[in-house]
């Protein structure tokens, strides 16, 4: 640090990060730092690993862990299936000319989270779908109403820079409708395809409050278990289900790191 | 041709089915029944008792008193942040950005969790006992809020002319001066945007909240914060939606619906201002 | 050092970022009241240099004194020094006359005051809204802006920004103003404009007036005193006159103005053998040492002979012909070198003519023979260098800090602009011992004779010529014989590029 005569430090602009970065150590680094302990030490706070054994000798507990993910995939897979012709239909400026229209699938996030999934809830159970006679569909349907927006967003940024002449050499160029859409459309938005799948995947793999309420607790995904460890005291095997999925959110980053970097970045600056 | 009206059937469609429940909410919020699709007849009855209801009230008041001050604190922390970042080293910029990104990724129920035992393993030293859970509640919800503020204002500080700056501080500026005058207004647009960024999610938020404000937190007899998430969610868990609910659900969807509009209006000034600009540039 | 007139002085000052050396031992001192140009090419250190001056920057060693004061740490904004950037860097969400009173709001005069005890004591105070008034609109004269100062910034011309800039450095009434390229950003007809009304400016304000710039006919145009550097290292400090007439090596001569450069040797007493003829000059040097001549276009005097005309004088062919105005410009052959010459005649392409040139416009300068110097080198569109008629391959990168080549062959910087090298002139430096030798043809990147071999102690220093009458000097400790066929090679990292003029031009829209 450069010193003027008096001996006061030159401010430099870095500095300001100061505060921030004081508050991202103290409130995120430490906390997982803590977590990381607490999932591989014991009460009397040696090291142990009682949680993990524990973790993989419970059926019930791995049998959550990949009924979590399935439900996961078929939750990003319906949104994407449903999102991506209406991102490309929002984005198309033959079809849509009106800005506003992307808000409006934005903007339920506005009405409480947990309102909304009651209001589901109360829908369906109406309509004859309950958590009694079809817990799965009515977790399912929640699930996909819930997290939509998270997949609308990045394909409509990526399709907005679609590039048009190419789509249009392509079809001048003898290929069919299909074969557009499957040669230069497709690949086009892979990196917002990528970026709505992470967005979508693991705030599903990791919900336990939409499964909870559609399915009247029939159906247990990772995110209870997590939360039922925390409020029975059981913070070490709590903690170390945390860890695991850290490990998947990681290992799904990793994966995915150059693609669709943007579209996240540009999806959460909306 | 075809293809506009398939588009746009498809869109108001999927529109219409994402808005169906909050829409059948809003119809019987002006009928008394317990259940929704039971109609007993047309009232207003249900909008006089949810100004008389004190639970409710005092959840959205507090709600809001968590939404405006950690956004608020958020936007600080999540600008000064931003703006010290771009302007260190690379490595350090790096890094920094890496940690930010952390909360953006993460599940929130991870992160919630590791805050929560982090205040529970914590003695009570931090804060006064009676506000502690207004404080842990308050730390969460900027956890959620300041790495999204970071993030929108990161672009306008790469967009900005870097002389800008050095340009105050030659006219005689000190440098808190120039940050005030020059570098503030010229983010500013990204720094409202986190800002509402930071509501938006602070208001939709029910995994932190049940986490940082929760039973396992507290020693008994500690009050306990209720935001509106978590007394919905402990309402619903024992039955539908308590009917005076519905009418609250109609007055957030009629302000939201006001904000939609605004935000149209303003981004249609926006971008008439922008070409009027432009044309007498010309 | 002890001059009384002597306003900014830079004693040893050196800036090195990284480990790389971009100023390198500046000592300079600047009159009062003169306008000096920092003149360069891009990467030469003469912005890093200004912005030392103006505080942006500290000196990684070295001293920089202000009326003999020491400012070497002082921060910019109390420095009574100020800059007009390169982009004007105006604030665009202040009008006009916000911008310019900028400064003024922020400053605090002193001012005299008897107190109840009857002391006089300096308090201080800001400007009043009139004074500032005043003053804004003086400054907005000056510039002829007076009727603009309610304007918004982004809807003023290119032109008018520029002048918004220089007012809201000068109303701070500066002891010297900075300018940083300021003319870049606008067309060639205003930038003549602003040459004279920035020139004119100076005389009225009477300030010390520093400029940088790429463009050698802006600063020759414009300066008192021009201080030409490459590479962070100072090449020549002098009137424009003195450093177009007089330039102390091959960089500066080629860097100002036109000119004809020829590798030489000294044939005798005032006598030099360039073009295969021996021309009488005013300069002695040793017998047989290597030197530069410089001769510029204007001082070649071209005389109409038959083809077949037996003369003793240097006889070429017109090859291209450009009406400039005044006066054309012709490209003569001689043999396989060109010369260029400005002559009021018409002239027919494929005339034969006599070159003459008066013995005191050759300028003579040492060689430092260090490196092999390609001053005709250019860019293909493979991004390799062409030296002579021969491609190399080359690392175009290093002409851009911190840039990359992207799949389509462009150069792209850090920040996501593209560069079109294709065509780009450039100069290549090779160093003596990193040209390879192979026996053989066709072995490397291009083939050559051995023409003539010096023995330095402990290797040889080797000239290869090649086809296209380039030369490479290699040193070796292999033993060759004159007339010996090789093949040269030279290692990707090993040759040296600088762009001629700023990399800007070759930015792809």
């Amino acid at each position: 640090m450069k010193k003027n005569k008096k001996g006061f430090v030159l401010f430099k602009r870095k500095y300001l990060c100061i505060p921030y970065g004081l508050f991202l150590v103290l409130f995120i680094i430490i906390p997982i730092l803590i977590i990381a302990y607490y999932a591989f030490s014991d009460d009397t706070g040696a090291l142990s690993l009682n949680a993990l054994v524990g973790f993989f000798t419970s059926w019930s507990k791995v049998n959550v862990l990949f009924t979590s993910v399935f439900i996961a995939l078929q939750t990003t897979l319906l949104c994407l299936l449903i999102g991506y012709p209406l991102a490309y239909f929002l984005a198309d400026k033959k079809v849509n000319k009106n800005a506003v229209l992307i808000t409006l699938f934005v903007a339920p996030m506005w009405i409480n989270f947990v309102l909304r999934t009651g209001a589901t809830r109360d829908l369906l159970t109406w309509m004859g779908i309950n958590g009694g006679n079809a817990p799965y569909l009515a977790t399912l349907i929640g699930m996909v109403q819930n997290y939509l927006p998270f997949v609308i967003l990045p394909l409509y940024t990526t399709m907005l820079k679609l590039d048009k002449s190419q789509i249009e050499a392509a079809a001048d160029l003898g290929a069919n409708p299909f074969q557009v859409f499957y040669k230069s459309i497709l690949p086009q938005s892979v990196p917002g395809i990528v970026s709505a799948f992470t967005m979508t995947f693991m705030p599903t793999m990791s919900s336990y409050v939409i499964s909870d309420t559609l399915s009247e607790g029939k159906i247990t995904l990772f995110g209870n278990y997590i939360y039922l460890d925390f409020a029975n005291n059981l913070w070490h095997d709590g903690s170390f289900m945390a860890m695991i999925m850290l490990v998947i959110i990681g290992l799904t980053m990793f994966l995915t790191r150059n693609s669709g970097k943007e579209e996240r970045e540009g999806g959460a600056s909306w | 041709m075809v293809k506009k009206i398939i588009g746009q059937c498809y869109i108001w469609l999927i529109l219409i089915l994402m808005y169906l429940p909050i829409l059948v909410l809003i119809a019987f919020s002006f009928t008394k029944a317990t259940n929704v699709g039971v109609w007993t007849g047309f009232s207003f009855d249900l909008y006089g008792e949810l100004f008389q209801n004190k639970e409710v009230m005092v959840a959205l008041a507090n709600t809001l008193i968590i939404a405006f001050s950690s956004a608020i604190i958020a936007t600080i922390l999540g600008t000064l942040g931003a703006i010290g970042a771009f302007y260190a080293n690379k490595k350090f910029r790096k890094a920094f950005e890496f940690v930010n990104q952390i909360p953006v990724v993460n599940a929130e129920i991870v992160m919630a969790l590791s805050l929560a035992i982090m205040f529970a393993a914590l003695p009570s030293l931090l804060f006064k006992t009676d506000l502690r859970s207004y404080w842990t509640l308050l730390i969460g919800h900027v956890v959620l809020g300041a790495p999204f503020v970071f993030i929108s204002v990161k672009p306008k500080l790469q967009q900005m002319d870097p002389s800008m700056y050095e340009a105050a501080i030659d006219l005689g500026a000190k440098p808190h001066q120039a940050l005030w005058k020059v570098t503030l207004p010229e983010i500013l647009p990204g720094v409202f945007s986190g800002f509402l960024l930071a509501i938006t999610l602070s208001l939709d938020d029910f995994v932190i909240s049940q986490f940082t404000t929760g039973p396992g937190l507290l020693s008994a007899g500690d009050p306990k914060i209720v935001t509106l998430s978590i007394l919905v969610q402990d309402k619903i868990k024992k039955g539908p939606i308590p009917p005076v609910m519905r009418a609250m659900t109609t007055i957030i969807f009629l302000l939201v619906v006001i904000g939609v509009i605004g935000v149209s209006i303003y981004r249609n000034y926006q971008a008439k201002h922008m070409v009027s600009k432009k044309v007498r540039r010309v | 050092m002890a001059n009384e007139n002597c306003i900014i002085s830079l004693q040893g000052v050196s800036k090195v970022y990284n480990g790389n050396t971009v100023v390198d031992d500046f000592n300079l001192d600047i009159t009062k009241g003169e306008f000096v140009t920092f003149l360069g090419p891009s990467g030469c250190g003469k912005t890093t240099t200004l912005r030392m001056i103006a505080g942006f920057e500290t000196p990684t060693s070295g001293k920089i004194l202000l009326n003999g004061e020491d400012i070497t740490v002082i921060p910019p904004h109390k420095r009574p020094i100020n800059t007009v950037f390169q982009r004007y860097a105006l604030f665009p969400h202040l009008d006009v006359y916000d911008n310019v009173a900028f400064g003024l709001k922020l400053k605090k005069i002193p001012y005299e005051k008897t107190d109840k005890k009857g002391n006089k004591v300096t308090k201080y105070r800001h400007y009043t809204p009139k004074e500032i008034d005043e003053k804004v609109l003086h400054a907005l004269e000056t510039v002829d802006l007076a009727e603009l100062e309610s304007r918004d910034i982004s809807t003023l011309s290119g032109g008018q920004q520029q002048r918004v800039a220089i007012a809201r450095a000068i109303v701070n009434e500066p002891e010297i103003l900075l300018l940083d390229e300021p003319l870049g950003a606008l067309d060639l007809k205003m930038r003549k404009d602003m040459q004279i009304e920035l020139k004119e400016m100076h005389k009225k304000l009477g300030i010390t007036f520093i400029y940088v710039t790429h463009d050698q006919e802006e600063a020759l145009t414009m300066s008192d005193t021009i201080i030409v550097m490459k590479s962070g290292v100072i090449q020549q400090v002098g009137k424009p006159l003195d450093i177009y007439n007089e330039p102390v090596n091959a960089f500066v001569a080629d860097f100002i103005g036109e000119s004809n450069i020829y590798n030489a040797t000294m044939a005798g007493k005032k006598k030099v053998r360039f073009l295969n003829h021996i021309f009488d000059c005013i300069d002695d040097f040793p017998l047989n040492e290597k030197v530069d001549v410089v001769i510029r276009p204007e001082d070649v005097i071209l005389t109409k002979v038959k083809e077949d005309s037996k003369t003793d004088k240097v006889t070429g062919k017109i090859k291209t012909k450009v009406f400039k105005g005044v006066h054309y410009e012709y490209l003569v052959a001689v043999g396989k070198a060109e010369v260029e010459a400005r002559d009021t005649k018409d002239r027919t392409i494929g005339d034969f003519v006599t070159i003459e040139v008066e013995p005191e416009n050759i300028q003579i300068m040492n060689k430092e023979l260090t490196s092999n110097i390609y001053r005709e080198a250019w860019i293909n569109n493979k991004n390799q260098v062409v030296i002579g008629e021969d491609p190399f391959d080359c690392d175009v990168t290093q002409l851009l800090k911190d840039s990359k080549i992207d799949e389509d062959g462009y150069l792209v910087s850090h920040d996501g602009k593209k560069y079109d090298l294709n065509d780009a002139d450039v100069t290549a430096e090779i160093g003596l011992d990193k040209v390879e030798l192979i026996d053989g043809f066709d072995n490397g990147d291009t083939n050559g004779v051995i023409v003539s071999i010096v023995y330095k102690g402990d290797h040889y220093q080797v000239m290869v010529r090649t086809d296209d009458e380039e030369d490479f000097i290699a040193d070796t400790i292999y033993t060759y014989n004159e007339g010996d066929q090789v093949s040269v090679k030279v290692k990707k990292e090993n040759i040296r590029l600088t762009l001629k003029g700023d990399i800007s031009k070759y930015e792809k829209e």
